[in-house]
């Protein structure tokens, strides 16, 4: 079980997409995630006027929605695809919300997660994430 | 357990889009994912599903019962300039092209000119010798002051309530009235008219009204402040020159330079700015459009639903379906304004009872429980859905339209609000996914009108 659960975690070091275009990646020790969104989900949104971020300390599910993006045609809820609680927010992103359109998957991050468990639903790596939006 | 609250808390992210939140996977879709124009709003995700290569039928074709997609005219010229589709009103239309964001658009129809289809609309021609009065009972518009080649903006009314069935515009032609319908209304403005022409003529044998409708004739709608200049590249010399004395809700007859295709040319829109809507007969659509196109490659670009929205929404006007609806009358929607003169005197409209009340002073037992009026959030847009709550967190109100304000560059929204907390300058709050935002009672329209009318006499 511990072997097939570091294999898990190696793996996550990796940027990974989900389905509803949010990234994460580890942190050096597995135990943090940073989440944001793609950069192709930046641009299908175009420019973002607002964003809203979750509180620390919050505790958020898989699935669950932890923020939201509002741009002049749509708002959007972030999904994490991790349980977990927040660690930490880009507070920047509340002065500058353009900022999430420049470096999405960059400094315009979301928010930290340490994680409580595994990452649930679909995940993909940046080639058949690209393979993903193509199809779509 | 927090996470359960968190959830609780930001799923009604979507507070404009009732009870179903949307992920980035379906916003990033080419659909109209603020709802804002969808009429049915209960069926969201379908725009998913409808691809732009589903079976091809005649190039133009109204909606089937059967709810088969219809297509204008102009279709193909759409799909040439890249326009992504969505389903509205029935119709496969573009929400926006490749070429220009959304936004991008809209700074465009303000600072140069958009061409927008609007061949989705029902067209509709009313004459005869009862068609006035058939029209009278119908709207409370004064059509006998209403002169030749004028327009009007109006409501088709529900008996006794005074709902509005539908907002429509009204032009007196030489021959009969012509009558522009949302294309969303298509079936239920078809099911009323056919009803009411029918009671009609039972009570007025002798009034006769003939109806009938433009099907597949074109309508563009040119906006912007070079609209009129770009309009007179294709025209004959006799209509371009007619365009300067032609103002703000009048409409004439024009003729395409270097043919005999003539167009009903009415000045106005749907954006705030100077413009035109353009009927042209189905054989022509295409090459005017085209024409138009051709002759002002730098000035003018076509432009889709969704910068519609957002234009029309800073000009304060009404989308029905959204801001207006069956149970809303024209007092309530800040409409008293089309109620005519003579109408206010005589009644003989439907729901005359009780929207001549509501017009009443307060100390006559007059007035409304709610107003359409806009707001102005701070942070976060407030999108349709959303309530407003006044300061113990009671609610007041609901948001019907908002967006981020491309050219004020400010959440604007527009929403009913109770009687007494409609005065501009009134500070409410507007729930967003579960965190109340300070709001204030804004006048309408968000940023100055530019139509074209003609100049005040000058003073003696």
């Amino acid at each position: 079980m511990a072997a097939r659960f570091s294999v898990a975690r190696a793996a996550l070091k990796e940027k990974k997409y989900t389905e509803d275009h949010e990234w994460i990646e580890a942190s050096a020790d597995g135990k943090t995630f940073t989440l944001g969104i793609s950069e192709y989900a930046a641009k299908a949104l175009g420019d973002v006027v607002y964003v809203e971020l979750p509180e620390v300390d919050l505790e958020v599910g898989s699935g669950e929605a932890i923020g939201a993006v509002e741009s002049v045609k749509s708002a959007s809820d972030i999904l994490s695809p991790i349980g977990g609680t927040v660690t930490e927010v880009n507070d920047a992103l509340q002065e500058k919300p353009g900022n999430l359109n420049k470096d999405p998957e960059g400094d315009s991050w979301i928010a930290k997660i340490a994680i409580s468990g595994e990452p649930e639903g679909k995940l993909m790596s940046k080639e058949e994430y690209t393979a993903f939006t193509e199809e779509a | 357990m927090a996470s359960k609250r968190a959830a609780q808390v930001l799923r009604p992210a979507v507070n404009g889009f009732k009870a179903s939140p949307v992920s980035l996977k379906h916003a990033v879709k080419p659909q109209i994912t603020t709802r804002n124009l969808s009429i049915r709003a209960a069926r969201p995700r379908q725009l998913n599903r409808v691809s732009t290569t589903a079976v091809r039928f005649a190039s133009s074709a109204v909606p089937t019962s059967e709810g088969q997609l219809g297509r204008t005219g102009l279709y193909e010229l759409h799909a040439k300039y890249g326009a992504k589709f969505v389903p509205f009103g029935g119709y496969e239309m573009p929400v926006q092209y490749s070429d220009l964001s959304i936004v991008d658009s809209h700074n465009w129809t303000r600072e140069k000119a958009s061409l927008f289809d609007v061949g989705h609309m029902v067209q509709h021609d009313f004459s005869g010798p009862g068609a006035q009065a058939f029209l009278e009972r119908l709207t409370p518009s004064s059509l006998s002051s209403l002169s030749e080649n004028h327009s009007t903006l109006s409501t088709l009314l529900h008996p006794e309530t005074g709902g509005i069935v539908d907002d429509t515009v009204i032009t007196r032609l030489p021959n009969s009235f012509y009558v522009v319908t949302n294309a969303g209304c298509r079936e239920k403005d078809l099911a009323y008219l056919t009803e009411q022409l029918e009671a009609w003529r039972k009570e007025n044998p002798d009034q006769t009204v003939e109806w009938k409708l433009r099907d597949n004739q074109g309508l563009v709608a040119l906006q912007g402040p070079l609209a009129a200049t770009i309009l007179e590249r294709v025209l004959n010399e006799k209509s371009a020159s007619a365009l300067s004395t032609l103002y703000f809700g009048q409409c004439m007859p024009g003729t395409i330079k270097g043919t005999d295709v003539e167009v009903l040319i009415s000045r106005g829109g749907y954006t705030g700015e100077d413009g035109f809507e353009i009927s042209i007969p189905p054989s022509a659509t295409e090459a005017v459009t085209q024409y138009l196109l051709d002759s002002a490659k730098d000035e003018l670009r076509l432009a889709g639903l969704g910068a519609r929205d957002t234009l029309r929404l800073e000009a304060g006007m009404c989308l029905y379906g959204h801001d207006l609806d069956d149970t809303t009358t024209p007092v309530e929607a800040g409409l008293s304004w089309i109620i005519g003169k003579d109408r206010r005197a005589n009644g003989g409209f439907h729901g005359d009872s009780v929207i001549l009340q509501q017009l009443k002073k307060k100390s006559e037992g007059g007035g409304v429980t709610r107003r359409r009026v806009g707001l102005i959030i701070e942070g976060s847009p407030a999108r349709e859905g959303a309530e407003i709550v006044n300061e113990n967190g009671e609610k007041i109100g609901n948001i019907t339209s908002g967006c981020p304000s491309p050219t004020a560059k400010k959440n604007i929204s527009m929403g009913y609000i109770k009687d007494g907390m409609h005065k501009s300058g009134t500070e409410v709050q507007v729930v967003v996914r579960g965190k109340k935002r300070k709001a204030t009672v804004t006048k309408m329209p968000f940023i100055g009108s530019k139509y074209y009318k003609a100049l005040a006499p000058e003073p003696k």
